[in-house]
């Protein structure tokens, strides 16, 4: 991971972008230092189940969806803005493709298109209201939130299982990792496996971290986020970038939606929630500021798999109560929200003696 | 650039202590782990519970504690699904891992556990559904159930009521019941609602409701809070359970009305399940809910048993119904008839507390 935290070279010769690619790059390399460090740990002190690789890909597995809502997550606060309505759309995705899929015999591609379009309509609306309306984004998605957990008990009350014959085979496929597996308690060799979501999650990382940091828009969101003033004046369309960002968030919940729905094979209301609080968590412990401006994908990433590594350490130790998981999680954020308000502080004096 | 090696080694730092922290505390249950492996006269139970909702649902989680001691032989995993199944799933995947001996599942719902079942299946670790059922294609993925037969319990509760009905001569018509319902989907609430709707519908009684209120406290007061709001002539209350029943009651209360027995003189009649605790029984002796259909929470010696079976080589019985009582404080039925079965009911007086 070291050989990416190389600080890139400040294209454009914008000071201050400088200084925020490489708190990003900081906060980043502390993150993926803290994911190591706890895996290791966890390996080294607990053993058995964390040295099976599979122990690895089942948390992808079940957080294959919280990765990808959570990289929206990360571009809307990159630009300092928020969308808590992300669990909400995931919910409302997964009921509508249940509903569809098994009252209305459909087919999965049409439903992955229903996914998509939900979780567009979410993000433009809520763009549209934020960026153009100029309403505040906690206010907007929080309406956005009560809705689409509203439209999800609307859609069908009762939680029920998809039996569509090709969406289960499609939710069964699995993906097989060579050289990973490991030999089970009856001695039989088990290959070790990623679900269909995991592959897509990975690329949409892959993918985002590439627009983040190589295209103009992507470079947008942090200027947008930093200081939305001066990134007017050097002539970024302010708007329209606040609402790319909610647009692609809401897109992305869309997708999460889908690939959630894949994971879990059901509909219910009470999908996903508190979902919205992980992925702002993932993203925070990923190196994402609330404040905007700074923030980076692969980070949240790592944020992702933090937070479930936390919570498998957390129940193989045996603390018995969930409540546990919630106070290590806590214990982690305050952690790296300190880091983070001392980057910040560093940052203000540096730039206070620059220009002295 | 100084001010970076400093922060990155106090980061380090923390995390030592964090590491250092956990290894400690959870230093001698490893150190047993460890022995057990070597000596393997531990047997391994991930048990993963739905949640801690109800003080039913804490009764049975404190039953499956006490049994699985290290005393009784045995090391105890126990995962809390906090009410979604991706937690139960991912524990259930978590327990394979680590290569425990037996699962202990208590599912949120019933259907949508074919995959990970068969993951167990397929890793030699016997599964044991408590209370709530599994919906899944092959029943030989698990390898028995415990657990209550609701119906049965919606059924005892509604017979009750009828009983009491045609005793006291109160035309079925002038029944006005509520049905304040446990978590949608769950087992106990799909057994105890069809067992009032088929009551009220044999007995022509007027259902008039059948809201969710979650099995908490809270969200019962509140429903019943808006129930009584809409409708002024309600005058039975079936709650799914004790929690429910106590938010009932409170909302009753509050709005001016009396929780008893005395239909015909204005007073609501609540009608519970579970029966588990002090307070139930308390409320039970105060004349506030007149009747509970007893739910038996106490599953950890009858998974033991199986187990303790299931060691020695031996098959347990597929479905495995625990024996179940129906409490009134009120004397006017004294025996029900269900389907031919006869059950008795025990009536609870002051001197006779629990």
């Amino acid at each position: 991971m070291a050989s990416s935290n190389k600080t890139p070279k400040a294209s454009g010769g914008l000071g201050s972008k400088m200084k925020n690619i490489t708190d990003t790059n900081l906060l980043l390399t502390i993150t993926v230092v803290v994911f190591f460090a706890m895996y290791i740990g966890a390996m080294v002190f607990q053993g058995k189940g964390f040295l099976k690789p599979q122990t690895f890909f089942n948390i992808l597995n079940a957080q294959a969806a919280l990765i990808i809502t959570a990289c929206g997550m990360s571009l809307v606060m990159i630009t300092g803005s928020i969308d808590i309505s992300v669990g909400g759309v995931v919910a409302l995705v997964s009921m509508c493709c249940a509903v569809y899929l098994d009252f209305h015999n459909g087919n999965v591609f049409m439903a992955v298109l229903i996914s998509l379009l939900i979780g567009l309509a979410f993000g433009a609306v809520q763009g549209f209201l934020v960026a153009y309306l100029d309403i505040q984004p906690f206010i907007v998605s929080l309406a956005g939130m009560f809705f689409a957990r509203g439209m999800t008990t609307i859609v069908n009350t009762n939680p029920f299982n998809v039996q569509n014959e090709a969406f289960v085979a499609l939710k069964e496929t699995r993906v097989i990792v060579p050289g990973f597996g490991s030999v089970n308690k009856l001695g039989k060799y088990v290959n070790a496996y990623v679900e269909i979501g995991v592959i897509v999650a990975i690329l949409i990382v892959i993918l985002l971290f590439f627009v983040l940091r190589w295209t103009k828009l992507g470079r947008g969101f942090y200027a947008v986020g930093g200081n939305s003033q001066s990134a007017l004046m050097l002539g970024i369309n302010v708007k329209r970038t606040k609402f790319f960002a909610h647009l692609i968030c809401g897109l992305l919940a869309g997708i999460g939606g889908f690939v959630y729905f894949m994971h879990v094979g059901s509909g219910s209301a009470s999908h996903a929630s508190g979902m919205e609080m992980n992925a702002i968590a993932s993203s925070i412990i990923g190196g994402t500021m609330l404040t905007g401006g700074v923030g980076n994908i692969i980070g949240t990433f790592f944020g992702v798999l933090s937070l479930s590594t936390i919570q498998n350490i957390v129940s193989s130790a045996g603390l018995d109560d969930a409540w546990w998981t919630g106070i290590t999680i806590a214990a982690m954020l305050c952690l790296f929200l300190v880091i983070q308000s001392v980057v910040m502080a560093r940052k203000k004096r540096a730039l206070r003696s620059n220009l002295e | 650039m100084c001010w970076k090696k400093a922060l990155a080694i106090a980061v380090i730092f923390i995390l030592c202590i964090f590491q250092a922290g956990c290894s400690g505390g959870f230093h001698d249950r490893n150190e047993s782990a460890g022995q057990e492996g070597a000596a393997n006269d531990y047997i391994v139970v991930g048990f993963s519970q739905l949640g801690a909702e109800s003080d039913w649902r804490n009764e049975n989680t404190e039953s499956m504690k006490s049994s699985f001691t290290e005393e009784n032989g045995y090391t105890l995993i126990f995962e809390d699904g906090q009410q979604k199944q991706a937690n139960q799933i991912r524990a259930i995947r978590m327990f394979i891992q680590q290569e425990v001996d037996y699962i202990v599942l208590a599912p949120v719902m019933e259907t949508g556990w074919d995959t990970v079942l068969q993951e167990a299946k397929d890793a030699g670790i016997p599964v044991i559904i408590v209370d709530r059922k599994v919906d899944v294609s092959d029943e030989g993925l698990f390898t028995c159930w415990v657990g209550s037969d609701f119906e049965l319990e919606g059924k005892k509760a509604a017979e009750w009521l009828n009983q009491y009905a045609t005793e006291k001569g109160i035309e079925s018509g002038d029944i006005h019941v509520v049905n304040i319902q446990g978590t949608k989907g769950s087992s106990a609430q799909i057994g105890r609602t069809k067992g009032l709707a088929d009551a009220a519908r044999a007995n022509g009684w007027d259902l008039m409701a059948e809201v969710i209120g979650d099995f908490t406290r809270a969200k019962g007061k509140e429903v019943v809070e808006s129930l009584l709001k809409q409708y002024n002539n309600i005058n039975v209350v079936y709650c799914e359970n004790d929690n429910e029943a106590f938010g009932a009651i409170e909302a009753i209360e509050e709005a001016g009305r009396k929780a008893g027995s005395n239909i015909a003189g204005g007073e609501i009649m609540v009608i519970s399940f579970d029966g588990v605790n002090e307070e139930a029984i308390q409320y039970m002796l105060d004349g506030k809910i007149i009747c509970i259909a007893e739910c038996n929470p106490l599953h950890g010696p009858r998974v033991q048993a199986i187990i303790e079976l299931l060691e020695k080589g031996g098959t347990p019985e597929k479905w495995q119904y625990v024996d179940e009582e129906i409490y009134s404080v009120d004397e006017t039925v004294k025996r029900l008839t269900i389907e031919g079965a006869d059950y008795e009911v025990t009536i609870l007086r002051q001197k006779d507390k629990k």
